[in-house]
């Protein structure tokens, strides 16, 4: 006989609690972070933050929206001069921070009008997404000159955007932040847009997103509009984006059109590939595993980047389409089964931990 | 309009649609054929034009190294990659999109580790005529015959040949070619390797007016991609309607703007016309041609 969970029992539930723990060490790290690295190493996490909310917005759309977004970083780009551009005419941090969200979102909203609404297949829009960012690029690539302003902002053509303002704390634009306090931001809004996805994927519009991705023509017949849903998951990845885009200006200071260049699309779809596709977590460790081992790579000097890239990118598609924190969980799971299995062979396996959101929504 | 600057700019127009059709043919003929989109495409027109830079250097015939060698060269490339990474990932449109984006990541890092990340080029072989008070590039001629030599080509192998036969048979009803005794292992190696070669063609006989760099694939993927999208399902019958429309949309706005504002206004055309008719042009009309 079941029972309806009490809140407490929900609480201990798997999914709740490998949701805890995700935050708990989030937090740890957020709050660790500043006692134990110096400003060096705060800065290059913050850097890493910035790539790891910008792996989270594509591992959402693609794990979660099986929508095949090929040009992310058309949308990383858009937040990023939407900042800039934003902080260097008002002074103030506060409203660009919305800017940076906002710009990308409504842009990803045409785009995707056209896109889902003209029902095209998932290659086309990965080509078109593509296509957008490539020609971002090109197109940003030429405002060098003094014409191409946006009020008090050059954009600066292939140079790009130098000596943006960081953040300053809300509303009080004298009061800077330091690399400590945009480590703090960064890192902050990392476990924040955490938090918000996985109460979206726990929520009616997250579980039809989900079930869209798995069958699109029964969740039509069911009565849900995939346009729509898909559009709004769109746009949402795109914010996301636009915020990483964010950070990203402020943790260098500086923007320039190789944000919106094919490597920066390349290298996000391989971080969630690396990480795992359908994983929140995946994303942001493959992030942080993959520019680890770019700026190894680089400080060696061995192997050129893009080709390093590659041939991860290659070598993943072949060999290990799921990526690595499912591979890891399902190592454990087997592990798990096999010690329970010797002890008590009779009692059938109830989910493990970690599993609950996750099965659901993988194949 | 002065009766010359129009006949400047319809020549112009032309080699803009020739251009357009010569980079997309190879792109369209592996995704029409195999419904592969290759995104290592702008890549293997690097290689073409790095072939042809390298021939050229050798000090072989400047038609030869343009002409002749990228195709081939490029087409042996394609078959080994088709060999080592793509034949594993058949039927997985979006793997075989990830791994296509993989190699031409790595060519990108292989070009770059041998020849530097610098600019080179190739001299133009011919030399340039009048149209009333305007110079024309006699090249642009060139790239027109170019593209036609290939359309044309390419129809006679689809249609004339044993080859082209079995080719479409099996791109149609793979299971059916089999049964009759054709293996369609060998028939989609030899179709991406046909791509390669248009490819690498394009790459050869675009190298003297490009700057060859290991990046300079993306100047062209962007169009490329707008086209076969636009051109639907027949390879030749969309290829050469979209080069066309797109081609004129393109060139006239450069014509009046900057040819980045010219590739803006193609995108937003391509977007358009992909919300009336998502399949493409071929995709509605002229469904049963080649």
């Amino acid at each position: 006989m079941t029972r309806p969970p009490s809140p407490l029992r929900a609480l201990v539930r798997p999914a709740s609690l490998s949701f805890l723990a995700m935050v708990a060490s989030g937090l740890v790290i957020l709050f660790g972070a500043p006692h134990v690295l110096d400003t060096f190493g705060l800065v290059q996490m913050t850097g890493f933050t910035a790539m790891a909310m910008f792996a989270l917005s594509q591992g959402f759309i693609w794990g979660y929206g099986g929508v095949m977004s090929f040009g992310q970083a058309a949308f990383l780009g858009l937040g990023g001069y939407a900042y800039a551009v934003g902080v260097l005419n008002m002074g103030d941090s506060t409203v660009p921070v919305f800017l940076a969200i906002a710009v990308p979102m409504l842009f990803a909203g045409l785009l995707g009008y056209f896109m889902f609404y003209g029902r095209i297949s998932d290659a086309y829009i990965g080509v078109i997404t593509l296509t957008v960012s490539v020609i971002l690029f090109q197109l940003v690539n030429t405002t060098s000159g003094s014409q191409y302003r946006i009020g008090e902002a050059e954009l600066g053509g292939f140079n790009g955007i130098p000596a943006i303002p960081a953040l300053n704390l809300p509303g009080d634009a004298g009061n800077q932040l330091d690399p400590e306090g945009i480590w703090y931001a960064a890192m902050g809004s990392l476990v924040v847009v955490y938090m918000f996805l996985r109460a979206i994927l726990a929520s009616r519009f997250g579980r039809v997103v989900v079930a869209i991705r798995e069958n699109e023509t029964r969740a039509q017949l069911i009565g849900y509009d995939p346009r729509l849903y898909k559009l709004l998951a769109f746009m949402i990845s795109a914010g996301i984006a636009g915020l990483a885009g964010c950070l990203f200006a402020n943790w260098g200071g500086f923007i320039s059109p190789t944000v919106f260049g094919l490597t920066m699309s390349a290298q996000v779809i391989i971080f969630v590939l690396v990480g795992g596709l359908g994983t929140l977590l995946g994303p942001i460790l493959g992030a942080v595993l993959i520019q680890w081992l770019t700026i190894e790579a680089g400080a060696q000097n061995v192997i050129d980047s893009n080709l390093g890239l590659g041939a991860i990118l290659v070598t993943f598609v072949l060999l290990i389409p799921q990526g690595l924190v499912p591979v890891a969980r399902n190592l454990v799971l087997r592990l798990g089964t096999a010690l329970s299995g010797r002890r008590m062979r009779a009692k059938p396996l109830g989910p493990a931990p970690g599993t609950a959101l996750a099965g659901e929504v993988r194949r | 309009m002065a009766p010359d600057l129009i006949g400047l700019l319809g020549f112009n127009v032309l080699a803009g649609i020739a251009t357009l059709a010569l980079i997309t043919l190879g792109l369209g003929v592996i995704y029409g054929m195999m419904r592969i989109i290759n995104l290592a495409h702008g890549e293997f027109m690097m290689l073409g034009a790095y072939t042809a830079v390298a021939a050229s250097d050798a000090g072989l015939n400047i038609w030869v190294a343009m002409l002749v060698l990228p195709p081939l060269v490029v087409g042996l490339i394609g078959l080994v990659l088709e060999r080592t990474v793509i034949r594993f990932l058949y039927g997985r449109m979006m793997d075989t999109m990830l791994a296509t984006w993989g190699i031409s990541l790595g060519l990108i890092g292989l070009v770059t580790s041998i020849y530097g990340n610098v600019v080179r080029g190739v001299s133009t072989p011919v030399g340039s005529f009048e149209i009333g008070r305007y110079g024309a590039s006699l090249y642009s001629l060139v790239i027109v015959a170019a593209a036609c030599a290939a359309l044309a080509g390419l129809y006679l192998l689809l249609r004339l040949t044993k080859f082209g036969l079995i080719l479409r048979a099996t791109m149609q009803n793979p299971r059916m070619a089999a049964s009759l005794g054709v293996s369609p292992d060998r028939i989609y190696m030899a179709t991406f390797a046909l791509g390669a070669g248009l490819a690498g063609l394009a790459g050869g006989v675009l190298a003297p007016i490009s700057g060859i760099s290991p990046a300079m694939g993306a100047a062209y993927i962007s169009r490329a991609f707008i086209t076969v999208l636009g051109g639907g399902p027949a390879i030749l019958t969309g290829t050469g309607l979209a080069s066309t429309l797109f081609g004129f949309i393109n060139e006239l706005v450069s014509f009046k703007t900057t040819p980045v504002i010219g590739d803006v206004a193609l995108l937003v055309a391509a977007v358009l016309l992909i919300r009336v008719l998502p399949q493409g042009i071929t995709g509605r009309y002229l469904r049963r041609s080649l």
